[in-house]
């Protein structure tokens, strides 16, 4: 930390001289939620240059998916972005239907707006939260947590697992939604918006937090776009781009909702337009309620649903099915498909092609995270420490869905 | 002189015991408030209701590995805790904390020493008091503690001056005494010093945060950005010591709050009470109602600063500093300004 002495002039060959201090802020630090590093170079507390190291997690996900069947690739979407697997698993079904031309029955499509809207809820509680914790607001993290509680609990009752959820099957769902769960549905629509309204007050318009995050970390929506943001960090910068409205999937077409954008792409912005989509949300999960259609759960593809297992036990076509189907010895046609979800922090892309046979010839994921983090050292150049942390909560990067 | 000797030991060692045992439960209040906030339910296992859970840290924090890193300064590494601990502990000295007692005509002062400078005695060991973080930070070889010890210092030093010149302002409103057991007494009389001073109490309270290195001030220490802060490298005790430590600030600037402003152990219509329950001024009764009264006063500002501190973000650096250079010092200059009118035409002053 030591410093040379030297004279502040304008001359660029004194300020060259100048002595920086290496600061390693991770691979393991409290405030990068996750393990990634940043080495920072720095001028006291000021944050010169920095340089970005990943890959501590990395799990070759892309490769692994290449030597698994289909339906045994969703628990690895789980594990990219942890905090909304839900929308990772429903992003893979939809990609591997697309492929397959399958008819998905408007039922399975309305369940899947409810499970994804609430698991973009749980996300945006994260990130919304966290960035009260790095600010040092540590009861809002604790208080608004207890909902992100309540949203695991549905999909614990819908699925039985709670974080790595790999909910539903592709073609729908495996069966129809237990009345508990509805139940516990129902209660969180009754008790969220309570919560959230305090969350708020306790945040938005608190004097020392926006000092902290106004101004903190921004970047222009030139930049963003030439970075390729997307997600609620691009919204915050000023571009209207939500997936959900440009190309709608799985019906969202049906809702209406309004896309909340930010004006100058800092700290404060992405904040506030999280807390607006959560409210967004929870209309979209209202209303699919509302207007839910009756019909079936899962889509006509015999080769992705195990059969009932009366069949199974007594029948030898259902019992052929069902060691195909578990075995994954099931052939997909050929093909090359994109699709994207608008996940809990950006569009989330799933690049397939398949040269036939029982798994993907290649699978590549578009990881929101992995873009937001290349732009993370521009962002952070000259501004404080506790600013370049909060810039990263703010971001959302996450750990998982960075590293693949 | 050995009634003197055993008088003065017996006040010592009994302060001392209070100190650590006020402390020590003001971690688990810390931790049951912070709860109660936060709709939880803090520390429950240990004894009735968690009553013992202090008693579980202390003897955790002793078993702990104590781990010295080579490359720290080993001397210094060592020091540090024990000046911030000492320092915190010596504060207690002047302030008084009942009704003198008479006892067989003798009058006895509740209260280990009262130096006719006890004002300045406060501000300059609070000064000393960064050098044990500033020390410790420094020691540790590591650069996240030297940027907590940097921001501690810089930012103790810088919120001492507002805090000077607002005891500046009180003492010429209390009567210009440095000793606080005057100013306290002065209290007893008229009325408490918030009544002349809110400003300076607001102050001189925004301070008293700074100085502790309580939230929304908790920079140097802030586990989001520095892992630790000037702790980081420290393990066992000596880390249990920075952490009690903390605590032991905390109650003795509520104590010092308390006798500044809030008339210390006086409370309003004191002496109708005492006559009406026909207690003796000076009598043991009388000074336990009144240790009583400052206690809870204490307790109070205890709460006020933990329910500062889990309801707000904390600052950023820079901010800190302009809050501290910006705003307070030209508010306290401010207020010693106003005082100084007031008291001229309240007749205290003459020119």
């Amino acid at each position: 930390m030591s410093k040379k002495e030297t004279t502040y002039s304008v001359n660029q060959e004194v300020i060259e001289e100048k002595e920086y201090s290496t600061l390693n802020l991770g691979p393991t630090h409290p405030a990068t939620h996750g393990i990634f590093q940043n080495v920072l170079k720095m001028d006291g507390e000021i944050i010169h240059d920095a340089v970005p190291t990943i890959g501590y997690i990395h799990r070759a996900f892309e490769k692994l998916a290449e030597r698994r069947p289909y339906a045994q690739i969703t628990p690895i979407t789980d594990r990219l972005n942890y905090c909304s697997s839900p929308i990772n698993n429903m992003g893979w079904y939809m990609t591997v239907e697309k492929l397959l031309k399958a008819e998905i029955p408007k039922r399975a499509q309305y369940h899947r707006v409810i499970i994804m809207e609430l698991s973009r809820i749980a996300d945006h509680i994260i990130c919304n939260s966290v960035i009260g914790v790095d600010t040092g607001a540590m009861t809002g993290f604790l208080y608004i947590f207890q909902w992100r509680e309540k949203i695991y609990e549905i999909f614990e009752e819908i699925c039985g697992a709670r974080l790595t959820t790999n909910i539903g099957r592709i073609g729908g769902f495996d069966k129809e939604w237990s009345k508990k769960a509805w139940d516990l549905i129902d209660t969180f629509l009754k008790e969220f918006p309570k919560g959230l309204t305090e969350f708020s007050n306790l945040l938005e318009r608190n004097k020392i937090f926006m000092d902290r995050t106004v101004n903190c970390g921004p970047i222009s929506a030139e930049r963003a776009l030439a970075y390729s943001f997307v997600g609620p960090n691009l919204r915050a910068a000023g571009v209207d781009y939500d997936v959900r409205v440009m190309n709608p999937y799985s019906s969202y077409e049906d809702f209406t909702f309004t896309v909340p954008v930010g004006t100058q792409g800092d700290t404060y912005d992405r904040f506030m337009v999280r807390q607006h989509e959560m409210w967004q949300s929870l209309s979209i999960i209202e209303q699919a309620i509302k207007k839910m259609p009756a019909g079936a759960m899962h889509a006509d593809l015999p080769d992705f649903f195990l059969p009932p297992k009366e069949q199974v036990y007594n029948n030898m076509e259902a019992l052929i099915y069902h060691f195909k189907i578990v075995m994954g010895e099931t052939d997909i046609p050929k093909g090359e498909v994109y699709h994207c979800v608008e996940g809990g922090n950006g569009e989330l892309g799933f690049y397939l092609i398949s040269d036939g046979g029982r798994t993907p010839f290649r699978l590549h994921f578009r990881r929101p995270c992995f873009i937001y983090y290349q732009a993370y050292p521009e962002m952070i150049k000259g501004i404080m420490l506790s600013d370049a942390i909060l810039t990263m909560s703010s971001m959302n990067v996450i750990a998982g869905e960075l590293d693949a | 002189m050995t009634a003197f000797i055993i008088y003065k030991a017996i006040m010592c060692v009994g302060i001392f015991v209070l100190l650590l045992a006020s402390a020590a439960y003001a971690t688990l209040w810390e931790r049951k408030f912070a709860a109660f906030l936060q709709d939880r339910k803090g520390p429950s296992r240990a004894g009735w209701g968690g009553l013992l859970q202090p008693l579980a840290d202390g003897v955790k924090m002793f078993m702990k590995e104590e781990i010295i890193p080579n490359v720290s300064n080993r001397a210094l590494f060592i020091l540090g805790p024990s000046l911030f601990m000492v320092t915190a502990v010596i504060t207690s000295a002047v302030v008084p904390w009942a009704k003198p007692v008479i006892i067989g005509g003798q009058t006895y002062d509740l209260q280990i020493t009262d130096i006719n400078i006890g004002v300045i005695y406060l501000l300059g060991v609070a000064s000393i008091g960064v050098y044990g973080i500033m020390i410790g930070g420094w020691s540790s070889n590591n650069k996240f503690a030297l940027l907590g010890a940097v921001r501690a210092s810089s930012q103790m030093i810088s919120y001492e001056i507002p805090m000077g010149i607002a005891l500046i302002a009180l003492i010429i409103s209390s009567g210009g005494s440095l000793s606080l057991k005057t100013i306290v007494e002065g209290q007893d009389a008229g009325l408490a010093n918030i009544v002349w001073q809110p400003l300076g109490f607001l102050i001189f309270f925004i301070c008293a945060l700074a100085e502790t290195n309580r939230a929304p001030f908790d920079l140097p220490e802030c586990e989001t950005e520095l892992v630790g802060g000037y702790h980081t490298e420290y393990s066992s005790m000596k880390l249990g010591l920075y952490l009690f430590a903390e605590y032991i600030n905390m109650f003795i600037s509520s104590a010092v709050i308390a006798t500044l402003y809030f008339g210390g152990y006086n409370f309003p219509f004191a002496h109708e009470i005492y006559a009406k329950l026909g207690l003796a001024e000076g009598s043991a009764m009388v000074s336990l109602i009144g240790f009583g009264v400052l206690l809870a006063k204490i307790f109070g500002f205890i709460c006020l600063f933990m329910w500062i501190r889990w309801t707000l973000p904390r600052f950023r650096y820079d901010q800190l500093m302009n809050l501290g250079w910006k705003t307070l010092l030209p508010l306290s200059l401010f207020n010693l300004a106003a005082t100084v009118v007031v008291e001229y035409f309240r007749g205290n002053i003459h020119f």
